[in-house]
């Protein structure tokens, strides 16, 4: 070393803490809020810096206005209790008869608290209820069970809760002794069987090449025969339980009970149908294509309404199937419809060298799509599989069109009581009704947050 | 290091493959025009040329990645047709290394290479993860087997290939370009484990332009373009006197820095 040029580092730099607006609590309310309104150096940004602060202070001030009279309504005003059984009178002003200050303005919970069985289970027997109950605490307990990462045996859990839950809760509401016939159901787990075995031939390369590429498509239908016909044979079994026929179900249940059944058909039918669709066989292509076309095609009030009330007519007399049986169908049908297209864009974003490495492998088409292909496409589309569950959740208030008293129907038949007739009862209904549903998809769209967060961290691209 | 010294690289009289008057097209471009090759075990054959000749869609013909239109190809006594027992029973068979890698990203680099040995060998999870920290030692990273792929550098990936491909045990190994995606830091160790792979006896066709790589190992040099194998020569006769023009103004292209 003789002589240093001035432009050669010969210590390195030191390494410095960040100046205040870049980190921590101030940098963070500098760089989000501070930032945008503090500039003066020039007329332009003493407009725009001006603007800023307006519109700030506006938007505050419309937000806080906002919550507050929700907030004043919904608790410091609201009437909560009615300890003398007063009903609509509790919630009257003094110039309408009651007790309450003129122009007041505020909930009358008593009218929900009144009206809470009616909207959470509808005309459901009272001294039956003990079974919603039960399959209700059943449900939230499996679910819980199945969406808490750290508990043991979830994946069986989860098997249960699709397999041995639903029959159970079926049985308990309904009170099960549907009185179908043993023998047909026989008949129809026999010819299940049959084209399981079809399949399984198929698949050896037996009965040509190309059928034994769509063997996979036998197997799925035999199994959802045999399983439909095992459902409704133990359905079928006299439990004694009084029986409570799905015309007494209402409120909260019905929309439980047609989401869940929506979504939980709904991703499996949607997954199968976006692999048809991207078959490259035509037949299998074009027909999954036309039934994707069709249900998109046209709204689900149109659905329900061909299901209640057309559908009758094209059966032959004397043949009868539960209403909500059909609005579950078509509502089944609808989503698997939508959720086959979200689906179908997460297979698209595969490389396609993920499906030549598996079959390098040689893996299977169904081991590679359940092994390779459909964990990453589900994992790209949970935002969109959860915006469908969402849409259909909200959508299950449709149903109330064709005669079924979901959470909002019975809502709204039960503000046709006059018994409570206030100016405030419809507000206060639809209040608590949005709060539900609030609960339920808030509930959603934070879990799918949640999941997407977690496989983000340990699955880095 | 000469390799023809070496015992175990000794070259067989078996047939492993035999490509005869194959012709593909992708739609109406004719592709692979009149392939004829006989690769013995314990071969390894290097395949260069121009891009478009040809190289990867002929590597990938023999795993039926891509159908062939006519002719006749063999692997190990097996006819590749439409039945997909054969093709099952020849993908067991083969293991391919892709440029991309292919690696499934949400697997741990232990999971990626147990798959196949679980779902297609039937194997207990057990032995299969030995046989996998079995082949993930020998690409030397078995420190990295509970990450995922998306957590490693390009070199490390593709050994990860390697190991993930060498798991189900297979007669020959098809190599795509396997440097081709590397930053220039990562290409030596791929270049070496493919090596130490030669030398194990290990049948191999690699699609490279990897020269020092078929100088090394390469019993065979295939020149290909526009579909066709114009040349076919041991190494040192390939570099040193190529005799078709086109082979000639590609080497040149390709040596001459």
């Amino acid at each position: 070393m003789t002589k240093s040029r001035k432009y050669v580092r010969l210590k390195d730099a030191p390494l410095l803490p960040p100046p205040a607006t870049e980190a921590g609590v101030t940098g963070w309310l500098w760089q989000n809020i501070f930032a945008s309104m503090t500039d003066f150096q020039s007329i332009g940004a003493c407009v725009r810096s001006l603007f800023m602060i307006f519109f700030s202070l506006l938007l505050v001030y419309v937000f806080v206005d906002q919550t507050f009279s929700l907030m004043d309504f919904a608790i410091f005003s609201a009437v909560w209790s009615d300890p003398e059984g007063l009903k609509r009178e509790a919630c009257w002003t003094l110039q309408q008869g009651g007790a309450l200050p003129d122009g007041w303005h505020g909930a009358c919970w008593p009218f929900v608290w009144a009206k809470q069985k009616f909207a959470w289970f509808g005309p459901y027997p009272s001294e039956e209820l003990w079974r919603v109950y039960l399959s209700f605490a059943i449900g939230i307990f499996g679910l819980i069970w199945v969406l808490v990462e750290r508990m043991p045996f979830r994946a069986q859990v989860g098997v249960l809760m699709l397999t041995i839950y639903p029959l159970f809760a079926f049985i308990l509401l309904t009170g099960g002794n549907s009185g179908a016939s043993f023998t047909g159901i026989g008949v129809w787990i026999i010819a299940g069987i049959a084209v399981i075995s079809v399949g399984r031939i198929g698949a050896t390369g037996y009965l040509g090449a190309v059928f034994s590429s769509v063997s996979g498509v036998f197997g799925i239908v035999g199994w959802g025969i045999v399983a439909l016909n095992v459902f409704r044979g133990v359905a079928a079994v006299d439990f004694n339980l009084t029986p409570v026929g799905t015309g007494d179900w209402g409120g909260l249940l019905i929309t439980l009970v047609v989401a869940l059944t929506g979504i939980v058909a709904s991703l499996p039918l949607g997954i199968v149908l976006a692999l048809g669709r991207r078959s490259k066989l035509p037949v299998i292509s074009i027909l999954c294509t036309i039934f994707i076309e069709f249900w998109r095609g046209v709204p689900l009030i149109t659905v329900l309404f061909m299901a209640s009330v057309m559908l009758p007519l094209f059966l032959p007399a004397g043949v009868n199937f539960d209403n909500l049986l059909r609005a579950l169908i078509g509502v089944m049908l609808f989503s698997a419809a939508y959720m086959a297209e979200v689906v179908r864009g997460g297979l698209q974003a595969i490389d396609k060298g993920q499906y030549e490495g598996a079959q390098a492998m040689g893996l299977s088409f169904w081991q590679s799509m359940r092994l390779i292909i459909l964990p990453q496409a589900l994992t790209h589309v949970i935002p969109g599989i959860v915006n469908t569950f969402i849409g259909l959740f909200k959508d299950t208030t449709l149903v109330s069109i064709v005669g079924i008293f979901d959470l909002l129907g019975a809502g709204q038949s039960a503000v046709a009581d006059a018994a409570w007739s206030t100016p405030v009862q419809a507000i206060t209904m639809y209040l608590y009704i949005g709060i539900i549903f609030f609960i339920f998809c808030f509930g959603m769209s934070r879990y799918s947050i949640f999941m997407e967060k977690k496989l983000s961290k340990s699955r880095r691209h | 290091m000469a390799a023809s010294t070496d015992n175990k690289m000794q070259v067989t009289n078996e047939v492993m493959i035999l490509m005869s008057q194959v012709n593909k097209w992708f739609g109406a471009f004719h592709v692979l025009r009149d392939i004829n090759l006989t690769v013995n075990k314990g071969e390894r054959i290097v395949i260069c040329g121009p891009s478009g000749s040809g190289k990867s869609t002929l590597i990938r013909c023999l795993n039926r990645l891509e159908e062939h239109q006519s002719g006749d190809i063999t692997v190990q006594g097996i006819t590749l047709n439409n039945d997909l027992k054969n093709i099952d029973e020849i993908r067991r068979e083969v293991g391919m290394v892709f440029q991309h890698f292919n690696l499934f990203p949400h697997l741990t680099i232990l999971e990626n290479c147990t798959l196949a040995p679980i779902w297609v060998r039937r194997m207990p999870k057990v032995d299969a993860e030995a046989l996998a920290m079995k082949y993930l030692e020998r690409v030397k990273i078995p420190e990295q087997a509970h990450k995922y792929p998306g957590q490693l550098s390009g070199g490390q990936q593709q050994r990860v290939a390697i190991a993930r491909s060498l798991c189900m045990e297979p007669q020959l190994m098809l190599f795509d370009e396997p440097t081709s995606a590397l930053d220039p830091e990562m290409i030596k160790e791929v270049l070496d484990t493919m090596v130490a792979l030669a030398e194990d006896g290990m049948s191999m066709i690699c699609v490279t332009h990897e020269m020092g790589f078929a100088r090394k190992v390469a019993n065979r040099v295939i020149f290909m373009d526009e579909g066709q194998i114009i040349e076919e020569k041991e190494p040192e006769a390939f570099f040193e006197n190529p005799e078709n023009e086109r082979t000639k103004l590609f080497l040149s292209q390709i040596l001459d820095h």
